[in-house]
Order: C-alpha cells, then structure tokens, then sequence
C-alpha cells in the first residue's frame, strides 16, 4: 500500500510499504476512504515529539470501510466506521469508567515505560504519533490496522453507526467529512 | 521529639517498594534462595484472584505473556521442565519445583540441582481495595550476570531484570483483562520478529 511515512523534521514521504495485517483475535482492517492532517501532525512534522523513528506511518484521523476482521472483532467486512485516535482496550478499570485515554492496556508493555515516568501512569495508544504513545501504524494510509476493533458506541463512541454508514461526530468527523 | 540523628529504622516496606534489594530482608519469603540478584514488581489486574490464581498455576501458559520463554512442560511431582531463550539461538533449562501452593494466594518455586541459570520466586495474588481486582505481586532471585550466564540473564531479563518483570506483569495484565497482548506490528512477519 501507500502511507504518508515520517523520516525526521520536514521531512515526510508517500511511499509502497506493506499492507497491514489481521495479528490479534479483536483486531480489524480498515481501507481508508478519508483521512485528514491534524494540527498536532505539525508536532511531528516540525519535529518537536520524541520516539519517532524512520518510516513511521502519520495519522490519527481517519475513516474508512472493513475490509478484514480478526475473530473476535464485532464489525462486519462492508461497514463504514470513523476510528478516534485512541487505542482503548475496554476492559481496564479506566475503560470501565470510559476513561479510554488512560487505558492499562492499549501500549504495547514494552512502550509503556517512557509515560510510566513521565506521566506516573501508562496512558491510551494513539495511531501514528510516535513510539511514546505505541508506535502504532496512521491513517495517512491506504489500508490501517486497528486493534480492539470491537470496542462498540455504546461503550465507547468509537463506531459512527455502521448500518446507515458512518456519522460524523466531534471535530474530528466533521473534518472527515468533507465539510 | 525524636532525636534526628538516631539511625534509621530497617527498610521495611513491602519487597515490590523498596528502592534496594536486600536479600537477607526476605527472610523465610522464598525457599532455598537460589541466586542473590533480586526482581520484584506489583501489578493491579481488573479480574478475580481465583481466575488468575489458576491461570498463572498452569506453568505453560507462562510462555503466552513471558517474552524469553520457550516452553514450560509439567515432569511430574509438581515439577516444571523450563527452556528460555539464550543468545545466539541457544536456549538454557531447568526443573523447577513448587515449594509452596495456597490456592487463590501464593505459588513459591525453586529451581533443583543442576539449573544453567539458579533461580527461585513467589508470585502472590491478594484482593485490591476498592474493588479494583487483584494485586499480582512476582518476586524472583536469580544469579546475577557473570561470564557466559551474564549473556543469558541480559537477554532474559533485557539487562535488567526489574524491567523484564514489570513488562510481562503488564503482558499478564492485557491477557487477563483484555484477551489478547497488545502490539503495534503492522504485518505478522513483524510481529514475529519482536517476539525474538
């Protein structure tokens, strides 16, 4: 596929990287329609967020169609979904309280350790901003895997209704859609 | 008042707090100590201590969230046959025994006679206030890094084995709490790599 890559300050490129792939059971793929460059991408662009490497995927705003589902994932291949920039796991004791930027567990253990000092608590992952926050792949893409794809509205707003196709809501939507 | 200049109290704060490792502060905590190098780390899972008492008592479920082990097989008798990880695609065993078993509460374990690398610890689960879950508390000795063992404790332990413990503590927690260990590889084939 092709993905908007990071390589240091002022430096960013579209180039053909692999595609994503289905790795855990509540994962899905999502075959990105819109995307959109946040302010917070200039952070990255300028240079100023520690832990990103070369080749990074950008990001963290984006919408598309389910191309693929891991087993344990509850959307269905077809469905239009908005995707937050959280990464929320939905069965820690802050995503019980639907605290999902404070989420245990959605950075991988090992990426965990810079927010542990810093913020004294690991924090939520986030799609394409740096390895501080999990190192995840962004929406700058054709293609995103997202992890805890079944982490449904009602829990946690993260679908925009999948039956009559996605609907827009907050900022983050409102710049998806075009408007 | 007290006199500011006395000495101060022994260190008596719980083994996971505590800035220093002072074995001999252990004191009946562990069996046989094996080892003198000490790693201990408290983590807060949102699940019963039954459930994770009975996950972490089948010995081969622990190669799912610890990263360096190969494989942990049942030899009988309470004892486990250990493989882990060494540099250069080699691998260093052992038996471990369980020395201590209280459902619901504590597992105590000692390798036996003969281990490439000497090691003992204690896991204990205690109910979190606030109905927070379950506090998971692993303590492991081991023998500290020298010659050829000093290679295979830091790939162990990635050098440091309070930070390979607090890491597969958080990978025991997403598995309980979650399902499933949290990863940012984009393709398997990555996903594999970082699991080597």
């Amino acid at each position: 596929m092709r993905a908007l890559t990071w390589h240091g300050k002022h430096d960013v490129r579209v180039e053909t990287v692999d595609d994503p792939e289905i790795i855990n059971p509540r994962d899905a793929i999502i075959r990105i329609t819109s995307t959109a460059i946040c302010g917070s991408d200039l952070h990255l662009y300028d240079g100023y967020i520690p832990t990103m490497k070369a080749g990074d995927i950008l990001g963290h705003e984006f919408m598309g169609e389910v191309v693929e589902t891991g087993p344990s994932s509850t959307l269905k291949k077809g469905q239009r979904v908005v995707v937050p920039f959280t990464i929320a796991c939905g069965g820690c004791f802050h995503c019980n309280k639907h605290q999902y930027s404070a989420c245990d567990n959605g950075l991988p253990a090992d990426n965990q350790d810079i927010a542990q000092t810093i913020y004294g608590q690991p924090m939520s992952g986030l799609f394409g901003y740096s390895h501080m926050t999990g190192g995840y792949a962004g929406g700058q893409a054709e293609y995103v895997r997202v992890p805890f794809s079944d982490i449904r509205p009602d829990r946690h707003s993260r679908w925009g209704g999948g039956r009559q196709g996605a609907v827009p809501f907050g900022h983050l939507a409102h710049r998806l859609d075009g408007s | 008042m007290a006199d500011k200049k006395a000495p101060l109290p022994s260190d008596d704060a719980p083994l996971t707090t505590r800035k220093e490792d002072r074995i001999e502060q252990m004191g009946d905590q562990l069996p046989e100590p094996q080892g003198d190098a000490l790693a201990s780390k408290t983590v807060t899972i949102s699940r019963p201590r039954a459930e994770l008492y009975a996950f972490w008592r089948d010995f081969t479920n622990l190669p799912r969230f610890m990263e360096n082990i190969v494989s942990v097989e049942p030899v009988g008798e309470g004892r486990t046959h250990w493989t882990v990880k060494a540099p250069a695609g080699k691998t260093v065993e052992w038996i471990s025994a369980i020395t201590e078993d209280r459902p619901d509460e504590t597992i105590v374990w000692a390798s036996e006679d003969g281990a490439d690398v000497p090691n003992s610890g204690r896991i204990d689960f205690r109910d979190a206030p606030g109905g927070r879950g379950t506090w998971v508390s692993a303590t492991i000795l081991y023998d500290p890094p020298g010659g050829i063992i000093g290679k295979v404790i830091a790939k162990m332990f990635q050098r440091e084995p309070g930070i390979q413990a607090r890491r597969d503590l958080r990978r025991f927690k997403q598995l309980m709490e979650t399902g499933e260990i949290a990863t940012s590889a984009r393709t398997r084939q990555a996903h594999e790599e970082e699991e080597v």
